[in-house]
């Protein structure tokens, strides 16, 4: 966000502690992180020691074919969390929508952070890269591809934030006209670390960072990149609604007595078995809620082609197509094959038994 | 292939094809034998054959008394799995769901839990008549491809059921991707092998009752 030298000379403690946060608003900090990533307790202090002393690391941040939900979503925090303090203490070099500086400018802020942290910075992606024609999305003439390629040539890490950057995400639906992929789909030398959601929660991200200041390496990550202390466990097995599931109890419609109970929204579409993600935990909006306890279905955003899941209503039971029709279209041709066979079969047997010719004992006797 | 395109394709294409294979496969060898037809029986009939048709066709249920005698394993395994079967597919709620889309119709369910215990059951009924078949030398004798292929594909649904419900081992899409995949391997081998017996039971039985009502006799 600055290019401001001494402010990024700061540790992030310093950086922390001119905004007016508390040794012990830290220490709890610290605390919450470690049990949040299933760390021992006994690794709080070298959280602690380990955030104190690290130099703000240089963020460059790019942003392709997305809506800037993702970014909406990390930064509108209604009230400055110590989460939304340590996002503000990294050192943002470069973010479209964050930052002051414009046209050549910015482009000049990220190639001198590229320069100055060479090998040491993080890259940020949110949205997709289209490969269809490097003309759909271009940032001051230079291609998402290019820009992409370029910059994370320099990087430790990439975390890719949101959906379309970490699985392509809406972009990549069908019938994906600009022929939009994933960061991981291109970039393969590079440790990347992907935060799916749309928009990914908030505190993930922090989560995420504090494990690259604590251990200067990345998270475990699942078999799709996720980091598994956020993705480990499904939306479905979190769920509060989970007892009404098993016991067979469901909302049929949204304004049935089962919804007004706060019955399982599986009928309704909910993709909550399916999907991966820390919204039944962690909650949004300060923990106030999550679309479930809202009484929506989970949409099943942190997964890989959720907008291409066969529709955000219907049950994960339920057949994607019309199979109705498809039933009465076999059924009616497996009766016209049956009785062609069958006919065939007839005029066979009444050939055959027209054909038979009767052995009498004279033609034996013959 | 991404987990999550393949849950998609088994719950698109991959069902469509399945259902085209299995519905198709059902009316064609339900034809095949109605069109067979049968031989006019010159004889004066002694009874109705309707109505002894219609009985026998739910008469033949239950078993009698000297054949249970003789069975009873095989009769009371048949009878636990059948049965488990049919709770199991017909009255877990995501399942009734998959009706409803398709019939326009669908009916309560039994809790989860229930189902859970039922397809237990089912499968160790199914692991114990598989052992049974192979350790009798008759059914042993008796036994084809057919009724082992049969066995195998209605028992690997209930397994791939029980462990995406369960969640064991690898990811949510990819367990439930697999059990529909299961379901898909039962329906497109379902019209060509014994398992056909769910629909011809219904045309046998009659016959049976049939016979026995034209001669008059008990059936």
């Amino acid at each position: 966000m600055t290019n401001d030298l001494s402010r990024k000379d700061k540790t992030l403690g310093e950086a922390l502690r001119s905004q007016g946060v508390s040794r012990r608003s830290f220490l709890k900090f610290c605390a919450a992180t470690a049990s949040m990533m299933a760390l021992p307790p006994s690794m709080i202090p070298t959280i602690a020691n380990a955030l104190e002393k690290a130099r703000r690391p240089s963020v460059i941040w790019l942003s392709f074919q997305e809506c800037t939900g993702c970014t909406e979503s990390l930064t509108r925090a209604h009230t400055a969390t110590i989460e939304s303090l340590i996002f503000d203490s990294i050192s943002l070099d470069y973010h479209h929508t964050l930052q002051a500086a414009a046209g050549h400018a910015a482009e000049a802020a990220r190639e001198a952070a590229m320069e100055e942290n060479d090998g040491q910075y993080l890259l940020v992606v949110d949205g997709s890269i289209p490969l269809g024609n490097p003309g759909y999305s271009t940032i001051a003439g230079i291609s998402n591809y290019d820009m992409l390629m370029d910059t994370a040539k320099g990087a430790a890490a990439i975390i890719s934030v949101g959906t379309c950057a970490a699985f392509g995400g809406i972009p990549h639906a069908r019938p994906n006209p600009t022929g939009a992929v994933s960061v991981s789909d291109i970039i393969k030398d590079k440790p990347i670390i992907n935060v799916p959601g749309c928009p990914p929660i908030p505190v993930v991200i922090t989560g995420v960072l504090t494990h690259f200041l604590t251990f200067g390496a990345i998270p475990d990550l699942d078999d799709l990149g996720r980091p598994k202390t956020f993705f480990g466990q499904s939306i479905h097995d979190r769920c509060y609604r989970r007892p009404f599931y098993d016991k067979g109890l469901f909302a049929e419609t949204f304004d049935d007595e089962g919804a007004r109970l706060g019955w399982c929204l599986y009928k309704l579409g909910c993709k909550g078995p399916t999907t991966y993600n820390a919204c039944a935990t962690t909650k949004w909006n300060g923990g106030v809620s999550f679309p479930i306890e809202s009484g929506h279905p989970c949409l099943g955003c942190s997964e890989p082609d959720f907008w291409d899941g066969g529709g955000f209503y219907k049950a994960i039971s339920m057949p994607t197509e019309n199979i109705t029709k498809t039933t009465i279209y076999a059924a009616a041709a497996g009766v016209a094959a049956g009785v062609a066979i069958g006919a065939t079969g007839r005029m066979k047997k009444a050939s055959a038994s027209k054909a038979h010719q009767k052995v009498t004992i004279d033609d034996l006797e013959k | 292939m991404t987990e999550t395109e393949l849950l998609t394709w088994v719950r698109g294409p991959g069902f469509q094809i399945a259902t085209i294979i299995f519905v198709m496969g059902i009316m064609l060898r339900l034809l095949e034998i109605l069109m067979l037809g049968r031989k006019a029986d010159l004889a004066e009939a002694k009874g109705s054959e309707m109505s002894s048709g219609l009985r026998t066709i739910f008469s033949r249920t239950l078993p009698d008394a000297s054949t249970f005698k003789r069975s009873t394993f095989t009769i009371t395994a048949g009878y636990i799995f059948h049965v488990g079967l049919f709770v199991v597919i017909f009255l877990f709620a995501p399942h009734i769901l998959l009706f409803k889309d398709v019939i326009g119709f669908g009916w309560p369910a039994l809790p989860s839990t229930v189902i859970d215990a039922t397809a237990v059951v089912t499968i160790i009924t199914l692991v114990v008549v598989l052992a049974h078949r192979l350790k009798d030398p008759v059914k042993r004798f008796l036994s084809t491809f057919d009724d082992y292929l049969g066995w195998f594909v209605t028992i690997l649904p209930l397994i791939t059921g029980y462990i995406a419900f369960h969640r064991i081992g690898i990811s949510a899409p990819a367990l439930i991707a697999i059990h529909i995949l299961s379901v898909e391997l039962l329906m497109v081998v379902f019209p060509f092998t014994k398992l056909m017996h769910t629909f011809t039971l219904v045309l046998a039985r009659w016959y049976n009752g049939a016979i026995s009502g034209f001669r008059g006799v008990q059936s």
